[in-house]
């Protein structure tokens, strides 16, 4: 067995503390050390993104990250985008706009947008489409999540509010 | 159970109907106010609110106590008979809990076998030898997910490879044979015919034109994000074995697996939880799953097994893979009379497809169309090779995708060769709208349609005439670009019982709706959604049939312990079977409902009249009783004899197919120095008969576009001359993105169903099945005057370019 560390990573901004192997995988510590199931697995290569969080604010794919990498860091999921009852946005966009159906690739499609919008809070449609081109969706064929992040960025900049991650 | 031999099957009973003409219109009927959102509302879906904060519940989220996992060992060789599987590394290892072989599973009872959904029989796990790539050798359990990958690779297992049979016409030969368990030593599987022979060979030979084409749709996968997996929870106390599984058909599953493990029905409880999408894929009964339940139960302990995406891409059942000669005659006027149809089924090493068993090919002898011509035959022969078995009907019903491909195909090529415009030749040969119900030369009676309607829209939408006027042009400058059309028709919805079957259960569905003393409901379902927002389109369902809210229903499917019995999910035939269920158990609860009104308001039933959501005095509408007054007194007052409570079950067997059809175009702009196509726009005009909720049947549109244009344009499932497949991850097996998926445009013409009760169709496989042919046809015809009559999909940009080298243009 290999030498397990100590780590302590604060995950929606709560402080996770666990002893795990140095391979251990972000996305595992997340889903099976705290028990955040809302971000998935869909590859295991980086390619589909179900898995993506934000590591200190930036969008990471968390199957490619280990838990040790972020070791007295800060990570979000998608379980810490809404304010309690109140929904962020791009959740109300998802919704409104009908931009999911099996809902698995979601979490991790919000966490891409919210970090895009962060750097282009006024994107064109193609703009939104690249910026998600590394989330694959087998269920909606984009449409709509494209207006589901649309409807988010126009409500982020209506409300004032920096879509700040 | 039936069982399939090699003799002919000849071709089925033809469905009786109660088809008739209807009228074709595009104005959504809604009759209930918001609050009630019946049908024709965009309600937002409310399966949402769990989805979007991440607290969807799929199988990788079970986590039970004590919980082991299981890793599984696959096959580095597409053939090779197994000398020897040494375990002793891997069991010696902390953590290791077992390892099971097909040995194993042979001691416990014969469970080294299975049958597949086609009667035909698999490999749980090897004991001779291996069939295909990444099969399944055997299973290591442990106490830890990470444990249980080391483990695999300290199991040594000793092969003695054997020549690979990839090539289907090359099995054909019989000189490698794939299954030497079978008595027969041949890798044909089964030959099987519709149509009428003679008289479509009379066609031909009277024939003005006739044009010819091969083509191979090759084999592709669902690759829906979530992989395949299952918690496999036995209760040796009480005799209980609890499976989570990513299944689309729980009961179904429940009894193979009561019938090949012996364990009583009633002791085994499949629950299907939220499936992150299924498109067909969570159908079949993989060997995993089967060696997951077996290992809990040997265990005694919770097993949890997940597929990784390199597995799921390389062992679980592919798509399509037809080989087809296809050949269609037409007479002086341009008239198509006939199809002569010959198709080489690949199937892998087992005929694990799902189609029901009368029909091996599925519903492929549906190739007539949209077109009406005097005769047709076809013939399919299905084969097995050293490649994974299946093929699943992904996100279509049957084989009909194939079946559409080739005919939009042949339409397209048959238009060119006559010099006709391609949308001006499929209206002359349209079924026209006054030949419904229509009975087609194979035997099919389509229910209802209006072809001209859907294509004259998609022509005026993408303004048509002007895009040829500019295809022109720019040939006359040396630019290429396409147009392509698919006036496909779809046929879904199975049953009617009589014809199709799972195994040899019926392909009816259900529903059983409970209204509780406060006028609220729950109402369950047979099926299950894997993301076709079931929980809000069935309670939109009974809403408004009972004018109970939508918000006020609540719809549970999956879990085999409290819903009735049901085929589950595919085919798109959970709206005309379960979907009709809900509306015929709601009548039946209206009609008891009635009773209890005339009771409460002391007037006979035949005064009262049904008014959205109560029954009303005739002419009185001021004394009524609402369906929540109805449903306490259901449980308060109701009258003396009368049993208590107010629900309804129904098991409804469809007295036929619904034919949803649809008009696709497509503009592609291809590049002539690297043959790169770009799908510049896409019209889809769908007609699904009535809609339940337009919001979700444009995402249902969306989706299955992109998953036309994935095989279309990049989606294929490559072999080497070994066996070995080259797709086994997403960086090889292209899934399109949010920039290669034009942004679609849709619309609809509604035809309702003259036979299912609400008048809907189905609609979630129309587009997946009708937009390949649109995009190919578009290829082609922006390169037909080069000389380019066919290009099989997935028509890449090196197929492009090589056409266009081997036409001079390109160097």
């Amino acid at each position: 067995m290999t030498t397990r560390k100590k780590i302590t990573v604060t995950i929606n901004g709560e402080a996770v503390t666990r002893e795990v192997e140095p391979r251990t995988l972000l996305v595992h510590f997340i889903r099976e050390d705290a028990n955040l199931t809302g971000t998935h697995i869909g590859c295991d290569t980086t390619s589909c993104g179900a898995c993506t969080v934000h590591l200190n604010g930036s969008a990471v794919k968390s199957c490619t990250v280990f838990a040790v990498q972020a070791d007295g860091q800060s990570v979000d999921t998608v379980e810490g985008l809404a304010n309690g009852a109140e929904l962020h946005p791009l959740q109300e966009g998802f919704w409104e706009k009908h931009g999911l159906q099996c809902g698995y690739c979601t979490p991790g499609m919000m966490m891409t947008a919210k970090e895009f919008l962060a750097r282009n809070p006024d994107p064109t449609e193609e703009e939104i489409r690249w910026g998600i081109s590394g989330n694959l969706c087998r269920c909606t064929g984009y449409n709509k999540i494209v207006e589901a992040i649309l409807y988010a960025a126009e409500k982020l900049r209506e409300s004032g509010k920096e879509a700040a991650v | 159970m039936t069982h399939l031999d090699d003799s002919v099957q000849t071709m089925h009973s033809v469905p009786e109907g109660s088809s008739a003409q209807v009228e074709t219109t595009e104005e959504i009927r809604i009759t209930t106010p918001e609050n009630v959102c019946g049908m024709g509302h965009r309600m937002k879906r409310k399966e949402d609110p769990r989805f979007i904060r991440g607290q969807g519940r799929y199988v990788d989220d079970v986590k039970l106590p004590g919980m082991l996992y299981m890793d599984i060992v696959r096959s580095p060789y597409a053939h090779a008979k197994i000398l020897n599987i040494d375990a002793s590394e891997a069991l010696a290892m902390d953590g290791v809990v077992a390892v099971i072989t097909g040995k194993d599973l042979e001691a416990a009872g014969g469970l080294h076998w299975m049958p597949t959904l086609m009667s035909d029989t698999q490999m749980v796990l090897p004991i001779e030898k291996v069939v295909y790539f990444a099969q399944e050798v055997c299973a290591v359990i442990a106490t830890e997910r990470y444990i249980a990958a080391d483990a695999i690779e300290k199991v040594y297992v000793e092969y003695d490879p054997l020549d690979a049979v990839v090539d289907p016409f090359e099995a054909m030969k019989d000189k490698v044979i794939v299954r030497d368990d079978k008595e027969k030593k041949t890798n044909h599987i089964w030959h099987w015919e519709a149509g009428d022979k003679e008289a479509t060979d009379k066609v031909f030979a009277d024939a003005t034109t006739v044009v010819k084409e091969k083509m191979h749709i090759p084999r592709i996968h669902v690759s829906s994000i979530e992989t395949c997996g299952m918690v496999a929870n036995y209760d040796a106390t009480m005799g209980k074995m609890q499976l989570y599984m990513t299944t689309q058909a729980p009961h179904a599953i429940r009894t193979v697996f009561a019938l090949v493990s012996g364990l009583p029905e009633h002791k085994i409880q499949v629950i299907a939880p939220d499936i992150g999408g299924g498109f067909g894929g969570k159908v079949p009964v993989y060997p995993g799953y089967v060696i997951c339940a077996v290992a809990s139960l040997v265990t005694g302990k919770p097993v949890k097994w997940i597929e990784d995406r390199s597995e799921n891409l390389q062992a679980d059942s592919f798509a399509r893979d037809y080989h087809i000669e296809a050949e269609m005659a037409a007479d002086a006027d341009g008239k198509i009379t006939g199809m002569r149809v010959k198709t080489l089924a690949d199937n892998g090493a087992a005929d694990a497809a799902a189609n029901p068993s009368k029909f091996p090919a599925g519903m492929y002898s549906i190739c007539t169309g949209s077109y009406d011509m005097k005769a047709a035959h076809v013939e399919v022969d299905g084969v097995y090779t050293t490649k994974p078995p299946g093929g699943v009907a992904y996100r279509c019903s049957f084989r009909v995708t194939e079946a559409v491909h080739m005919v939009e195909r042949m339409v397209e090529i048959m238009a060119h060769q006559l010099g006709e415009d391609p949308a001006d030749f499929r209206k002359k040969n349209f079924i026209q709208p006054d030949q419904f119900p229509y009975k087609s030369p194979t035997g099919w009676e389509y229910d209802s349609g209006n072809y001209p309607a859907a294509l004259d829209k998609a022509l005026e939408m993408i303004d048509y005439r002007a895009l040829r006027q500019e295809q022109a042009e720019k040939r006359a400058r040396g630019e290429l670009m396409g147009i392509g059309i698919s006036s496909f028709t779809e046929v879904v919805g199975a049953g009617n019982s009589r014809d199709f079957d799972i195994l040899g259960i019926k392909m009816f569905d259900s529903a059983e709706v409970r209204i509780h003393p406060t006028g609220k409901a729950i109402a369950r379902f047979g099926t299950k959604s894997q993301g076709q927002a079931h929980e809000t389109t069935y309670a939109q369902i009974i809403a408004e049939e009972l004018g109970i809210p939508a918000a006020d229903i609540e719809v549970e499917e999956g879990d085999t312990d409290t819903a009735p019995y049901g085929l589950g999910t595919y085919a798109s035939r959970s709206t005309p079977t379960a979907g009709a269920a809900g509306v015929m158990a709601a009548r039946k609860i209206k009609a008891k409902a009635k009773k209890i009104a005339a009771y409460l308001l002391e007037v006979g039933e035949d005064d009262l009249e049904w008014n959205m959501d109560r029954f009303q005095v005739k002419g009185s509408p001021d004394q009524h009783k609402t369906i929540q007054d109805l449903a306490f007194a259901a449980y308060t007052n109701h009258p003396h004899g009368m049993e208590a409570g107010l629900e309804a079950t129904d098991y409804y067997d469809p007295p036929n197919m619904t034919f949803p059809f649809g008009s696709y175009i497509c503009v592609v702009d291809i590049d002539k120095g690297t043959g790169h196509i770009k799908v510049r726009r896409f019209v889809a005009i769908d007609d699904c008969g009535n809609i339940i909720n337009p919001m979700i049947v444009e995402g249902q549109v969306h989706g299955g576009l992109t998953q036309g244009l994935a095989p279309a344009l990049y989606e294929e499932i490559v072999y080497d001359e070994y066996g070995q497949n080259l797709t086994g991850t997403f960086a090889d097996y292209l899934l399109p993105t949010a920039v290669e998926s034009p942004k679609w445009e849709t619309g609809h013409t509604i035809t309702p169903s003259p036979h299912h009760p609400i008048g809907a169709k189905g609609v979630g496989e129309s587009p997946t099945v009708g937009a390949p042919p649109a995009i190919a046809n578009a290829v082609v015809d922006a390169l037909w005057h080069l000389g380019v009559r066919h290009l099989d999909i997935p028509i890449t940009p090196e197929k492009v370019w090589k056409a266009l080298r081997d036409a001079g243009v390109s160097d």
